[in-house]
């Protein structure tokens, strides 16, 4: 069976770095599949990536991860503006990441303003 | 004042010493060609190549430095430490190396180096003064190690050249990397033909000037 967990950014978010990489790679060791809305900053991303070198063992092989921003290039200015005061005063973030095991998660395909994710067959597990 | 004359003279030192040791990092993820790359430039300016390059994946996982290599162009000079870096991913299967006919032994062994590997390269980031980011043009340029990499050299204000190797390859698509990361010049060559060397060169003066 498939896990999917949904992360909201206001729990996300006023987490600190370490707690940020810990209820990450906590999930994922548990064959979760986490979706978070908003992006993870690249620092943020290069500390997960090697916390979870870190953790690499026999049956914990890594990750999958993907992160995606909403388009705002063809919108115009006013737009834009529009966009950002709306997701500030709904204190969201716009963009999504998503993190998967690599035991469950083949691939996550981007392109660059879709995801597609591809999972393992069980018996290749 | 005497301290403030003595710390202007202290910086203006600092700055001179890091223009005479500039660190030219290569990074990208596995596969990419890095370290074919290395060998090219260190075969042309000093005969002699620096690391060791394979199609297994994660052959470098330990940072190879190579000082002092002058390169010369249109009566221009250019003198740097060159970086090789392990490939950054974010997942590492023993069993993966298993198909390039390693034992299970030296695969574990593998594994192990290659995520240390990893995170010697992503501490170095730090040190580097510019930075050629490695892509292999066959591929989809839109993963998360390449924007991670990419992400992380914006956020430290380093100049990135990307190259765009193995155009020498039938699905090569220099364009559909360009696109990818348009704020960064890229460059297409193949490492392991030669291809377009020239233009490479002229660009690494331009980027690090």
């Amino acid at each position: 069976m498939l896990t999917l967990q949904y992360i909201p950014y206001h729990e996300f978010a006023p987490l600190t770095l370490d707690d940020k990489l810990k209820r990450v790679l906590k999930s994922v060791k548990l064959d979760k599949i986490i979706i978070i809305e908003g992006r993870l900053d690249a620092v943020e991303e290069s500390e997960l990536i090697k916390r979870t070198m870190q953790q690499i063992d026999k049956k914990f092989k890594g990750i999958e991860i993907a992160s995606i921003d909403y388009d705002f290039r063809s919108l115009d200015l006013l737009d834009k503006v529009k966009k950002n005061i709306a997701h500030f005063l709904l204190n969201r973030k716009p963009g999504l990441t998503i993190v998967g095991p690599a035991t469950v998660v083949k691939e996550i395909r981007k392109d660059p303003t879709k995801i597609e994710l591809m999972t393992l067959d069980k018996k290749n597990r | 004042m005497m301290k403030k004359i003595g710390s202007f003279f202290l910086g203006f030192l600092g700055v001179f010493k890091k223009r005479k040791n500039v660190k030219l990092g290569i990074y990208g993820p596995p596969n990419a060609g890095k370290s074919t790359l290395a060998n090219k430039i260190t075969k042309d300016w000093l005969g002699e190549e620096m690391s060791k390059a394979s199609p297994i994946p994660h052959e470098t996982r330990e940072i190879v430095v190579k000082e002092k290599i002058t390169i010369k162009s249109k009566g221009k000079e250019l003198t740097f430490n060159l970086v090789d870096t392990p490939g950054i991913a974010t997942k590492i299967d023993y069993e993966d190396f298993l198909k390039y006919k390693l034992n299970a032994k030296e695969a574990r062994e593998r594994a192990k180096e290659a995520t240390k590997g990893v995170i010697e390269a992503i501490k170095w980031l730090d040190n580097m003064d510019c930075v050629l980011v490695v892509l292999d043009s066959t591929q989809n340029p839109y993963s998360q190690v390449n924007i991670t990499i990419i992400g992380n050299l914006a956020a430290r204000n380093i100049p990135v050249l990307i190259v765009a190797n193995k155009t020498d390859l039938r699905k090569a698509d220099i364009k559909r990397v360009e696109a990818a990361f348009p704020q960064y010049p890229t460059i297409g060559i193949s490492a392991e033909k030669g291809h377009n060397l020239e233009v490479f060169y002229d660009n690494l003066f331009k980027l690090m000037k």
